[in-house]
Order: C-alpha cells, then structure tokens, then sequence
C-alpha cells in the first residue's frame, strides 16, 4: 500500500517534443491517496494509459518524478515498484495450467508453496473458476481468460497498487457487475491503492471514491462523482458525464449578468474572466425546467428514454437538452428557466467560480 | 457442422490434380516402372520383382549412407534450430536495425547450392581458402580433402552458414507476432528472463519451429549439391550420402533398376521421418 505521487509528469513517445501536441501527456502533477480508489476516466487517446504505464514502471516519463510514500522510484524497474497491472485484453501464459498461472507471479518472489496455495484457492474461489483449476490456460473463453488475468493482478496482498486498464471490456454485462462489486468488496478489505482506467462513466462513477477525468494529455478534474456532476471544472468534463452532457452555451459576460443572444440571466455573484476569454454558460438538462413561464424555446423534438424525457429545442439560437420526468406536459408555446444554483461559467472551457 | 456435400465441387480441384500428376505422380511412376523392372539398353525390359528392392535393403553401401544421412541431419537440427533461436530473440524489434539484419539473414538463402558449394570448396582449401590457408598457418592440420573428420565439420559448417538464417526468419516471425501486453504482463508479474522465454516465447513460437524443423530435415536429409561440389563424397565414401549414391549408381553405373529402387525406399524414408517429426510436435496441442 502506498500513496503515490506524481511529481511534474510530462510524457511525449517522439524523441524531441517541440509543442504541447507532441505530448502524449502534457503535466499531472497529482498526489493518489493511500488506499483510495481512483478511476481514470477519458476519452480513447487521452493518455489514461500512458498514465498508468508510467506508474508501473513499463514507461520512463520523459519529464518529472514518481514517488511512493515520498520515495523516488522513477529509475526503478516495474518489478522492484511491486505493482499489479491488469491490461485491456487478456494476458495469460498458455502452456501452464489455471492454477499455474495464478500461482506464477507468486512462485517468481518465492512466496512458500503453502502459502501460494493458499492465496490461488482463494482467488480461483472469487473469479470462479475452481473447476478448472487443473485445465491448460489454452482453450478458455476470452472472458474465462480475462478472468485469470484479474486473478493474477489480485494475488499478490502486498503490492503498493493494482493498476486496471479497462480489464472488463471483454467481459459480458452481467460478469461484468459480479466483478466490480467483487473488486470493490475487496478494495474495502485489504485497503489497496487502486486506479482504474474506464471510458465508461457508469463504471468510473459506481467504482471510485474520486474520479480523475482526462482530456488531451492533462487532468482536467478530480472529484467526487457529485463534484463532476455539479461543479464541471471543465467544459469537457460536462459534456463528458452525464447522459445527455451539459449544455454549454456561448455568453457576454455583463457584471452579474450573462447575456445569451437577446436573452439576460442574472446571476447572485460576479464571474471574472480575462478579457478576450471565450465565456460560456454550462447547464445541466437536468436543471432546465420547462413551463409557461421564462425564457422563450423552440421544442425540436422529444426522445422518450423510458422514466425520463429527452426535450431536443432551439433556445437563442443554440441547441439545447432537457430533461423532464415522463408525465410532465410540454405546453405549445414553451418557455425555460435555468436553476440560477446549477449555472456554471466558463472562461476558455475553464470553470470561474463564485470566489472569483 | 453438418458437411455440404456437392460432388461437382470435384471440378474445381481437376486442375491441380492434372498439374500434380504430370509435375509429380507420373514420374514417380515411372521411378515406380524402373524398380520392378532389368534393362540393358536398347528399351528392353525383363521383369524383376521385388529383386532390386530386396538387393538395397541388404546393401551395406545404402545403409551406410542411410546412416550418414540420419547422423547428418541430426548434428544439423541440433545445430540450427538453437543457434536460429538464439539469433532471433537478439535481432532487434524495432528501428533501422531491422532491415538491415533481415537483408543479411536473407542473404545466404538467395545464394544458388552450387554456388554455396563452390564458395565452401574454396573457402576451405589449404592452398589459397582464406578458412583452409589460415587454419593452416596457425598449425591445424585441416585438409577436408584427406580428413573425413575435417570433411565433416566443412560440410556442417556449410549448411550452418546457409540455412540458420531459415530458421532465424521463421522464429523472428513468430516472436513479432507477440503483443507488447505479454512482456508487460510478465514484467508485473516478476518473470526471470528464462520464464519469459519458457512460458511466452517458446509457446509462441512453436509452430513456425515446427514449420523449420519439418524443413531442415527434409532439406539435409535430401542434401545433395553442396557436398557433391566441395567433397565429391569422398575422401573415400565418408561423406557420399543417399542422394549422393543414388546419382553415382544411376548416372554413373547406369544401374537403373536398384537406383530406381533405392529412390522410392528413400522416399519413403523422408515420409515416414517428417509424419514422425510432425505427430511428436503437434500431440501436445491435441492433450491441452
């Protein structure tokens, strides 16, 4: 168990990075608590994976430091960092049996026999494949496979952290349930640092304490999943979680005051933003109510996603969503009202806060 | 799955079944006509039986070949097939070093057999072979063409020189085709050099060594040219293989029938041999 950090973290895979763009990873420098568990959460080529194999040690950063708990590993090989990584797809050495290939990573540190015993009984117990133990790794199903390559990352008690890079893609949905709540239930027990690379929000949300949202090689927020939800710091991450994202609209900013074409809001604080700066409001669908009273709309169309409606409208020239529940009448000549307490400004995509 | 049957499908294999049976079974029919049959010219045939077949079996010049052949073909594999894997996994995976090791790899495979044996005869005499002369002048008595024992080791050495690089292209193959994700795997799970070799590589590799295998055999143990260039299978019969014997009593005593005979038993040898060579390998695939 350890706390890691990571100290001025920039990454390019180029051998003279020149600009920002020739980073795969641009900076994080971010401390992981001991024992938390963070998901990694991003799009495909954000660098959540050139992250995670720069703490394990299978990539040298081209900038900054790692350490844990305050030691500096970063010329420390993958194997003396004591890290279990499991990968997208699945891992596993063919010619041995199940069971040889739970017990390999123990046998390679010579754990006693009886104790390799011990733990592969257990973790074939939790992935549930006792029945095979004795088979050849060869002819399993890709989930069966994917399933030791899990057990193989759990076997071990005493790493410092267990690293996920999208281990469930290739499972099946309800596999998929049984071995997240699994891994939290285990997360619980030992208390292990654990980070978990998704592109899936719903994965992200229902298996971390913090969620760290990554966008273009940078972190663009950490937070609770209520914090994403409530205070994007990104424009990015707004649109990102959440299903429809938030709306974001382009604004002049007016003292305490946003203006959306001839429309006005009015706000309770002042947002600062440089002059020049690219202002945008962001409103959750959630937090756009729908009446006779407001703002005027145009309503384009209505989804219905079963308790819940999608409204697809026109407000000030720019699209919008709302989400309303399933009975809520939408009168002809609809007009908005945003909640003034769910408003988010955004200088360049950045969030500006009340505070200043 | 249920199999379709559909008989005019036989139509679609006509074509190479006609091809095959001019370019292959023709001829070996003819091989076939030859064994059961005597001549002495003039396209007069008298009967022969199982004569000549039963006369190479108790011939101690083919079994003494046969012997030779199989010796051959074993220092051979053992030579080639580890010095082509060890070759491999140190050929460079990425970077301008890969085309240049696989342009020298391929070289030795583009050079013509007789031209090989030619290279090799030269190379090893006394008198001016850059191998032979400095052998020589370092006070080694080397002469491949008194020594059987130095015949021997210039023939190996040959072939060496010219299929390792075979074997190291067909594992070289198999180790591309690995994943990174295996290596990273087994860096997390703490694998010795050793275990990454026995429990990725080797695995991984192991058709395209049954592929080389089946090859080196066949090839040595067909082996022709290049000795017949640079020993002529002497000194004395040391190094006059099957193949070697079958052109001498064919060409050379015009004895056709044995030759013909002794043309099919050592077909026959070559078949039974890689059948074996390929059930041993690929059984541990059926049990997994």
């Amino acid at each position: 168990m350890a706390r890691i950090t990571l100290d001025h973290i920039r990454h390019a895979y180029g051998p003279n990075p020149k600009s920002d763009a020739d980073y795969a990873l641009r900076e994080v420098d971010h401390e992981w608590r001991d024992g938390g568990a963070y998901a990694l959460l991003g799009p495909s080529g954000c660098g959540k994976t050139t992250l995670l194999n720069i703490i394990s040690g299978l990539l040298q950063p081209s900038h900054g430091r790692i350490l844990f708990d305050g030691q500096d590993v970063t010329n420390l090989s993958t194997q003396a960092r004591n890290i279990a990584q499991v990968f997208q797809f699945p891992v596993i050495y063919d010619t041995m049996t199940v069971y040889d290939n739970l017990a390999f990573p123990l046998r390679n540190r010579r754990v006693p026999e009886p104790e390799v015993d011990r733990r592969v009984r257990d973790i074939l117990e939790m992935i549930d494949l006792g029945g095979m133990a004795k088979r050849k790794a060869q002819g399993l199903t890709a989930d069966q496979k994917q399933k030791i390559s899990l057990g193989r990352g759990l076997v071990r008690n005493d790493v410092n952290a267990i690293l996920f890079d999208e281990p469930l893609t290739v499972i099946d949905p309800h596999m998929k349930w049984v071995l997240r709540s699994q891994l939290k239930r285990l997360h619980k027990q030992f208390g292990f640092t654990m980070v978990y690379v998704t592109h899936d929000q719903t994965e992200a949300l229902t298996f971390a304490d913090k969620v760290v949202v990554m966008y273009e090689g940078q972190i663009v927020q950490i937070g609770t999943p209520a914090e994403l939800f409530e205070r994007p710091s990104h424009t990015f991450v707004g649109y990102f979680i959440g299903s429809p994202g938030m709306n974001v609209l382009p604004v002049q900013l007016q003292g305490n005051a946003v203006r959306i074409g001839s429309e006005t809001l009015s706000l309770d604080y002042a947002p600062q933003a440089a002059a020049g700066a690219k202002t945008e409001l962001g409103i959750r669908p959630e937090f756009v109510n729908i009446g006779r009273e407001g703002m005027p709309v145009t309503v384009n169309r209505v989804e219905d996603i079963g308790r819940q409606k999608i409204v697809r409208a026109t407000f000030a020239g720019q699209p919008i969503a709302i989400v309303v529940t399933e009975d809520s009448e939408i009168p002809a000549d609809a007009r908005v009202t945003f909640d003034p307490a769910a408003i988010n400004i955004y200088a360049n995509s950045w969030r500006v806060g009340r505070e200043g | 799955m249920e199999k379709t049957w559909n008989n005019k499908a036989w139509f679609l294999v006509l074509p190479v079944l006609v091809l095959v049976a001019f370019s292959a079974v023709i001829p070996l029919m003819t091989v076939v006509n030859y064994s059961v049959q005597d001549t002495f010219g003039n396209n007069e045939f008298f009967w022969a039986g199982t004569d000549w077949f039963v006369q190479t079996l108790h011939s101690d010049r083919f079994w003494a070949a046969l012997q030779r052949n199989l010796v051959f073909s074993l220092i051979v594999l053992a030579l080639q097939i580890p010095l082509g894997i060890f070759i491999a996994l140190n050929m460079p995976k990425k970077g301008i070093g890969v085309p240049i090791c696989l342009v020298l790899m391929a070289l030795p495979l583009l050079i013509p057999w007789n031209v090989v044996g030619t290279i090799w005869q030269v190379f090893g005499r006394v008198d001016i072979g850059l191998l032979g002369h400095t052998l020589e002048a370092m006070g080694f008595d080397y002469n491949y063409v008194r020594d059987p024992l130095d015949a021997w080791i210039t023939i190996i050495l040959m072939d060496v020189w010219h299929w390792t690089s075979l074997v190291v292209l067909l594992c070289y193959a198999g180790l591309v085709s690995i994943p990174d994700a295996y290596y990273q795997a087994a860096k997390i799970d703490g694998a010795s050099r050793w275990s990454v070799f026995r429990y990725i590589q080797l695995p991984k590799m192991k058709r395209v060594l049954l592929i080389a295998v089946l090859l080196r055999f066949m090839d040595s143990f067909m082996i022709y040219t290049e000795p017949f260039v640079v020993t002529g299978g002497g000194p004395g019969n040391s190094t006059t293989f099957l193949s070697i014997d079958l052109v001498k009593m064919a060409v050379g005593q015009f004895d056709l029938g044995p030759a013909a005979a002794m043309s099919i038993i050592y077909f026959l040898i070559i078949l039974l041999l890689s059948w074996v060579f390929y059930t041993v390998m690929t059984s541990s695939d059926a049990n997994a």
